[in-house]
């Protein structure tokens, strides 16, 4: 009867204790960094450049180099 | 791959300021904040200059290496971008920024500020490629759709080059050798670092 006295009290005893432990603080959110690349396909897009469709690597560069070209009067 | 970054070429800049409203239709950015503004210097003064200036996407960006959240990211062509669910606006982006280019929105009273802001170079952030949800938060994702920033593409003088910094910088080149003058770039090196000089008569050392 009294062994177990002492250990209700043991036990509540903890229980109090560990209202007085701190909460862990660890940065647990990271940006999530690019979804995905820009040449990749994304629902039909109706803003895509009037030239080019999504999906293929090559075709990105090429119209990236020639919109930049647009900036260049002394190509036009 | 493409190397995204700006020039503003101070020759040709006339402060019209269509770069600034390119950007806030393009992104609908909120009053009280501006990706893109227009600075001149000695305003008023015969020989005025003005440049364009934003986020520059730095080689090497303060901004990345001081947020407490580490709420940056570079993507493959160099774009530094930034995740608004993270990013908790205490500001030390804008203090570590040689350009100004982290804005925030005043968000509520006693001067609150919300999630930083910033030219994202037209290429969004996290969430899915020309999402709502990240027009939402970022405006038009331009690269995705195989398009450069409004801002550059706007710009009625060609003032502001954006796009491969290869070619930005040969387009540049040609403009200075045409005028002969006027070969300053401004932030350029403060973003991409100062070039490196490599001499074939670099003096060797002499072994004794």
């Amino acid at each position: 009867m009294r062994g177990r006295a002492l250990a209700i009290a043991l036990s509540m005893g903890a229980a109090v204790l560990a209202g007085c432990g701190e909460k862990p603080q660890t940065l647990d959110a990271k940006a999530k960094g690019p979804d995905a690349a820009p040449w990749a396909a994304s629902a039909s897009s109706p803003f895509y450049a009037a030239d080019w469709k999504g999906g293929d690597k090559a075709a990105w560069e090429a119209q990236i180099r020639t919109r930049n070209q647009g900036q260049n009067d002394y190509a036009r | 791959m493409a190397r995204m970054k700006f020039i503003c070429d101070a020759e040709r800049c006339i402060e019209c300021n269509g770069c600034v409203t390119a950007c806030k239709a393009e992104n609908n950015v909120p009053w009280g904040v501006n990706r893109r503004r227009v600075v001149t210097l000695n305003d008023g003064v015969a020989g005025e200059k003005s440049i364009s200036v934003a986020c520059m996407h730095c080689s090497d960006a303060p901004c990345m290496a001081v947020c407490p959240v580490d709420c940056f990211y570079r993507t493959d062509e160099g774009v530094v971008l930034h995740d608004k669910d993270v990013c908790i606006g205490c500001g030390y982006c804008s203090y570590a920024c040689p350009f100004g280019a982290p804005q925030f929105p005043t968000n509520g009273e006693f001067g609150l500020r919300g999630k930083m802001d910033k030219c994202t170079f037209c290429a969004g952030g996290p969430e899915a490629n020309g999402s709502d949800a990240e027009n939402a938060k970022y405006g038009r994702n331009r690269l995705s759709e195989g398009k450069l920033p409004a801002c550059a593409e706007m710009c009625s003088t060609k003032a502001l080059l954006g796009g491969d910094g290869d070619v930005v910088a040969d387009i540049f080149r040609t403009r200075v050798l045409n005028r002969g003058k006027g070969s300053e770039v401004w932030g350029w090196g403060t973003a991409y670092g100062k070039p490196v000089q490599t001499s074939m008569a670099a003096p060797t050392e002499v072994k004794k």
